[in-house]
């Protein structure tokens, strides 16, 4: 069976060489690691935070594209679990615990369980179904956090405090908390960078292209699919933890299906399955959004065209750009 | 005899009205060469995907290697030491010669999921698939995608990938389709040089190739085997010759 499910097969062609990886990303986090510096050079102060949200959402986009990109499973639901892991980390701070070493471990096992329920679930289907399911299990949380009025409802909920390491506020200094994040990214990215060429993604990446292949092999595709979406979940969750610390606020529209559509094009934007596109996909979606919100209120009626011509016109996303003109340039 | 690796008592599959596999049954013997023969149609497919696990019989049963077989998986048959190839050749392409090989080979290893251990530097798995990789001739082409192989290179790769498998049982799902007459040649002599080291389940179409390699023939037709023994008696064989020969002679 050929069934890649749905557009993510089409992505591997697109697919960087992993040896013209490491030069990127390089590239990338140390551009990233310098933006603190360029703002006290005079670059707009905003910049700050909005790199600060970008790298968030790039560990979701990330996490995103181990399933999408690197398995072939597009997940129209990935919201839920940045909105699991701020609402855990909202509450526990609500009731008094703001120690991040506390959070954290309650977060990625509340995120682990609801990826592996609703993954076991949702895995039983492919291709369209799957997105639907996915979907559904999004939207299930989304309403569950509504109604959830001792922690404000439907109007969110607001952080009297932020979370702490040993006492000291994380988000303390805006600097300080963009370098936290910026780690966190560095250490999802090497993270999935590992898990993509072991064994076990090498299974995962098989599995993408010719499950009856991986299966008569003698492997377990659902298991490894599943194993695959509990990682993914988690790491989504983490960056739910920073949304919550950086807006101090959480809400609802955190995991509407609108945020998971957003992480799709972000990886879509960046490149399927090329990890750092994905990073790079989530930069260039909320600056894009910035500087046309900055334009004009309606913002969207230009945003939505640019996403279709986007995708019409380019193949493998920013990466896949940058790659055709690296090999004219070589050639 | 020994007793066999692969036994087959009375399987039966239908869709809807029609009976694919009406009541085969047959049986492989160790080391044996075992050829399946038959017209388009005859079901040929439809009973390697039911020894394979793919599908699953409507009733009879199949035993490998003395233990009842037909409700397990396909992976958990393949763990068991059930290998095949397919009719349409089955690779990964986007995967070079060597990782198809590699990632055969660590089905087999002592933690085949490994989640941070980086797998295409790993001798434990390159070496073995090495070795299976000039075994089929294909040493030169190692680092190419599988996608980019002649249709002849990618038969020889499946088989690669069977071996790593270290196989009681290889189902070889017509290997011969579709493939020039010099590669075929090839094929030919690669199969006759693990003759005798597996039992093999060879589904194919080229008369010429089955009675050269085979030591046993059995003819499907209709779902049924009609006739089965040597090469030369069921070729002989009157039944056969008017059912699916006939139009040769």
């Amino acid at each position: 069976m050929s069934a890649a499910p749905t557009t993510a097969g089409a992505a591997g062609s697109t697919q960087s060489r992993p040896g013209s990886r490491p030069l990127l990303a390089l590239v990338l986090f140390a551009a990233l690691a310098l933006v603190p510096a360029a703002v006290s050079l005079g670059v707009p102060a905003h910049w700050l935070s909005l790199v600060t949200r970008a790298m968030i959402f790039a560990i979701a986009a990330l996490s995103l594209d181990l399933i999408l990109g690197v398995g072939g499973l597009v997940s129209f639901g990935h919201a839920a679990f940045i909105g699991i892991g701020a609402y855990v980390t909202g509450i526990m701070i609500t009731e008094g615990r703001t120690e991040t070493l506390l959070i954290l471990p309650v977060l990625l096992v509340v995120c682990a369980i609801f990826a592996a329920v609703t993954g076991a679930v949702s895995l039983r289907t492919r291709g369209v179904a799957f997105i639907m399911i996915t979907l559904a299990f999004g939207q299930m949380v989304f309403f569950l956090a509504q109604a959830l009025s001792a922690y404000g409802g439907d109007d969110g909920l607001t952080l009297y405090a932020r979370s702490t390491i040993a006492g000291l506020d994380i988000a303390a200094s805006r600097t300080g908390f963009f370098y936290i994040v910026l780690g966190a990214l560095i250490g999802c990215y090497g993270l999935v960078c590992i898990i993509v060429a072991s064994r076990f993604g090498r299974v995962l990446r098989a599995a993408r292209e010719n499950a009856t292949r991986v299966t008569v092999t003698g492997y377990d595709v659902g298991r490894v699919r599943l194993i695959a979406y509990v990682i993914s979940g988690m790491i989504a969750g983490l960056s739910g933890f920073f949304l919550a610390n950086q807006t101090e606020f959480v809400s609802p529209a955190f995991m509407s299906w609108q945020r998971s559509g957003e992480l799709i094009f972000m990886v879509v934007l960046g490149g399927v399955g090329s990890l750092h596109g994905a990073i790079i996909g989530a930069l260039a979606f909320l600056f894009a959004e910035d500087v046309l919100a900055g334009i004009t209120e309606h913002w969207k009626a230009i945003f939505g065209p640019l996403i279709v011509l986007f995708v019409l016109f380019t193949r493998g996303g920013i990466v896949g750009i940058l790659a055709r003109i690296r090999g004219r340039s070589d050639g | 005899m020994a007793d066999p690796v692969l036994a087959l008592d009375g399987v039966r599959k239908s869709f809807g009205a029609l009976k694919v596999t009406d009541g085969v049954s047959f049986s492989v013997a160790p080391g044996e060469l075992h050829a399946l023969i038959g017209p388009n149609g005859a079901g040929k497919t439809t009973l390697v995907h039911q020894i394979s696990g793919m599908l699953r019989p409507d009733a009879g049963s199949i035993r490998f290697r003395g233990a009842d077989i037909t409700g397990l998986s396909p992976e958990k048959r393949a763990r068991a030491g059930l290998a095949r190839t397919f009719q349409i050749t089955s690779t990964i392409a986007s995967l070079s010669v060597l990782e198809n090989v590699a990632l055969s080979v660590q089905a087999r290893a002592t933690h085949p999921l490994a989640l941070f251990r980086n797998a295409a530097r790993d001798a434990r798995l390159n070496g073995p698939a090495w070795a299976a990789i000039d075994a089929v001739g294909l040493g030169e082409r190692a680092h190419v995608p599988a996608g980019r192989l002649s249709h002849g290179e990618k038969r020889a790769l499946e088989i690669a990938m069977a071996l790593t498998l270290e196989p009681a049982a290889i189902l070889l799902d017509e290997p011969l389709a579709g493939v020039g007459h010099e590669e075929g040649a090839r094929l030919i002599a690669l199969l006759k040089s693990l003759k005798g080291r597996y039992a093999m389940l060879l589904v194919e179409h080229d008369m010429e190739a089955v009675f050269a390699l085979a030591d046993t023939v059995s003819v499907l037709v209709y779902g049924r085997v009609i006739a089965s023994g040597e090469p030369a008696s069921v070729r002989a064989d009157p039944t056969v010759r008017e059912a699916y020969l006939g139009e040769e002679g």
